[in-house]
């Protein structure tokens, strides 16, 4: 049954209803409805919810409750994320599975606390040191929130890597109607009993660690990390074609830009201009070939890439076209967000 | 033919990396010692930190988890959540780990009570880095970022921990002890077990601080570096129980 829910809120019974029981967290604005919300629901299904006392050791604190086997997450907002970091980076050097969710505001520094899409590079990029990626996902509605949220605790068991999920200000605050799924029955979580460090009695230590201190060996271990992120974008790679089959003029942006550019492509279409739009949903691995697919089309005249940032996306989208089109970028930052008018006088007076 | 000796079933045959003359070795025999003898070898989980026992995985026969540098009483409590509450947890780590960088994972864990043991190696100095400047570098006390002696006025104050930690409500048992002979071995091995104990019995949070020594980084041979344990560490870092629920129970 839909139910009408604030996003924030609906990611957090979402991880529940995926079998999440553990959370560690630190308050930030505008992502505290997660925690707030998962401090008094976990300990009603027998979890545990710490509030740390920095983003630091919450992060370490998901290093340790994966580690030990545990489904479990932490969210925070673009400074606190920045923070976190060092633990991702550890977490992908140890293959630990676990979901981290941000709620942008805009930066740089301690910024402001309005929606923005200025960590794109720092959570598909590795963000923390080292090579490594975390799976991004970008949901654009509340439901989608929730569907993703349920399903990335399976996704990261299934590579043992981190998750992370990108909304905004604005998707984390506002309210929708969307269905939780069902509560996943426990037993039928995958069985870690082979690699995490839980105590286990049968004399055959389980080691979490990132530490290879041998030149070949990390090389080795580095080389394995990115076969597997080849397979995860052969496999998890997902992204939406919005009224694109007859596009002259394609925006592509996620999140909640892409609901904008959406109200932009049906005004230009009522105004006879063929517009449309490409939505990646995961922002790594990248749609590169859903780009590239469209770039190839005649029809095509030229690609807007929207952010709220000054410009980050819009390099992938640069190398998905490969100069077969113009790749044009249109954005907002700070904290302000573009409106569709803003899109359609841009594509009808070029600023 | 009767066994006199032997080593402990909690430690691996992997030869120990520290320097000769180091107490890291006699801290881990007595570690996996005490859990070998509470029966609590299985089960156990430690967590590593960063720094000269960042190897400890490989020594302990117990699974571990090699924490970020400071992190490891923040990931020793979240596995408290996780796992059963019978578990013996336990973290592992030094100066700079423990009183620097992860001061705050330290003081917190403490706040909350974790019900967990801390192992805290005190020798005053960054050892794998190379003998810098630890929170715990006495005043007069020479280190490659300090050359003429930790001078407060220009370095910075040392902290002693056991004392800070005896303020808070939240720890069950605080001792500060050394291994600078064989009597005092003894008496930090007595101390190890008291903590796994009361964790053993959920008390909280207990904590052992061993003043140690850095032959290597001190650069003196290791009887030298003992005696200087004795002689300074000691003086500055006095001995003894500095918290205990169950005196204050009676």
């Amino acid at each position: 049954m839909k139910k009408l829910w604030k996003g924030n809120e609906a990611i957090a019974e979402a991880a529940v209803a995926a079998g999440c029981r553990y959370f560690f967290g630190y308050p930030i604005t505008p992502q505290n409805e997660i925690p707030e919300y998962l401090s008094w629901r976990l300990p009603e299904v027998g979890g545990a919810f710490i509030q740390a006392e920095s983003e630091v050791s919450a992060i370490n604190m998901v290093y340790g409750a994966a580690g030990a086997g545990a489904r479990c997450m932490t969210s925070s907002s673009s400074p606190g994320i920045s923070l976190k970091q060092e633990g991702i980076s550890y977490i992908a050097g140890a293959e630990l599975p676990c979901v981290i969710v941000n709620i942008m505001r805009s930066g740089p520094g301690l910024g402001g606390i309005q929606p923005a899409q200025g960590d794109y590079f720092q959570a598909t990029k590795g963000g923390g040191h080292g090579d490594y990626h975390p799976i991004v996902y970008a949901p654009c509605s509340i439901q989608e929130f929730v569907d993703i949220t349920y399903s990335a605790f399976d996704i990261a068991d299934k590579y043992r890597t981190p998750v992370m999920i990108i909304g905004d200000g604005m998707l984390g605050q506002m309210m929708e109607p969307a269905e939780i799924p069902p509560m996943r029955d426990l037993s039928t979580l995958p069985d870690k009993n082979d690699w995490a460090a839980c105590g286990h009695s049968d004399g055959i230590p389980r080691i979490i660690n990132s530490l290879r201190i041998e030149a070949d060996e990390n090389e080795e271990f580095n080389l394995r990390l990115f076969e597997k992120y080849a397979v995860i974008a052969q496999n998890e790679t997902k992204h939406e074609y919005y009224e694109i089959d007859d596009a002259e003029i394609v925006f592509v942006a996620y999140g909640s830009v892409a609901r904008i550019c959406k109200a932009a492509v049906v005004e230009l279409r009522a105004n006879g201009i063929k517009a449309g739009l490409i939505r990646p949903i995961t922002l790594y691995p990248y749609p590169t070939d859903a780009v590239a697919e469209v770039a190839k089309k005649d029809c095509v005249k030229k690609f807007i890439t929207v952010e709220m940032s000054m410009g980050q996306m819009v390099e992938d989208v640069r190398l998905a076209v490969n100069g077969l089109k113009p790749v044009e970028f249109y954005g907002r930052c700070g904290g302000n967000v573009m409106m569709p008018a803003d899109l359609v006088k841009y594509v009808k007076e070029g600023k | 033919m009767k066994i006199v000796a032997d080593k402990p079933r909690m430690l691996t045959d992997t030869p120990l990396h520290y320097c000769p003359g180091c107490a890291h070795g006699i801290v881990h025999k007595l570690v996996a010692e005490v859990l070998d003898e509470l029966g609590k070898v299985d089960g156990a989980i430690g967590v590593v930190p960063v720094g000269c026992s960042v190897f400890g995985y490989k020594y302990f026969k117990c699974d571990v988890l090699e924490a970020a540098h400071g992190r490891a009483p923040a990931v020793a409590s979240a596995i408290r959540r996780v796992v059963n509450p019978d578990n013996m947890i336990f973290t592992y780590q030094g100066d700079g780990d423990l009183a620097s960088i992860g001061m705050a994972e330290t003081v917190h864990a403490c706040m909350r009570g974790e019900n967990i043991t801390i192992i805290f190696i005190n020798n005053g100095i960054y050892g794998m880095t190379g003998g810098q400047m630890a929170p715990t570098t006495m005043p007069g006390e020479k280190a490659t970022t300090c050359v003429y002696g930790r001078d407060p006025k220009v370095n910075g104050n040392p902290v002693r921990m056991c004392e800070m930690l005896a303020t808070l409500t939240g720890p069950a048992y605080i001792e500060r002890v050394s291994v600078y002979d064989v009597p005092h071995v003894n008496k930090t091995k007595a101390a190890i077990k008291k903590a796994f104990q009361m964790q053993m019995e959920k008390k909280g949070l207990s904590f052992i601080e061993v003043v140690a020594n850095c032959p290597t980084n001190y650069h003196m041979t290791a009887l030298e570096s003992m005696q200087f344990v004795k002689e300074k560490g000691c003086e500055f870092y006095p001995l003894g129980v500095y918290k205990d629920i169950t005196k204050e129970e009676k």
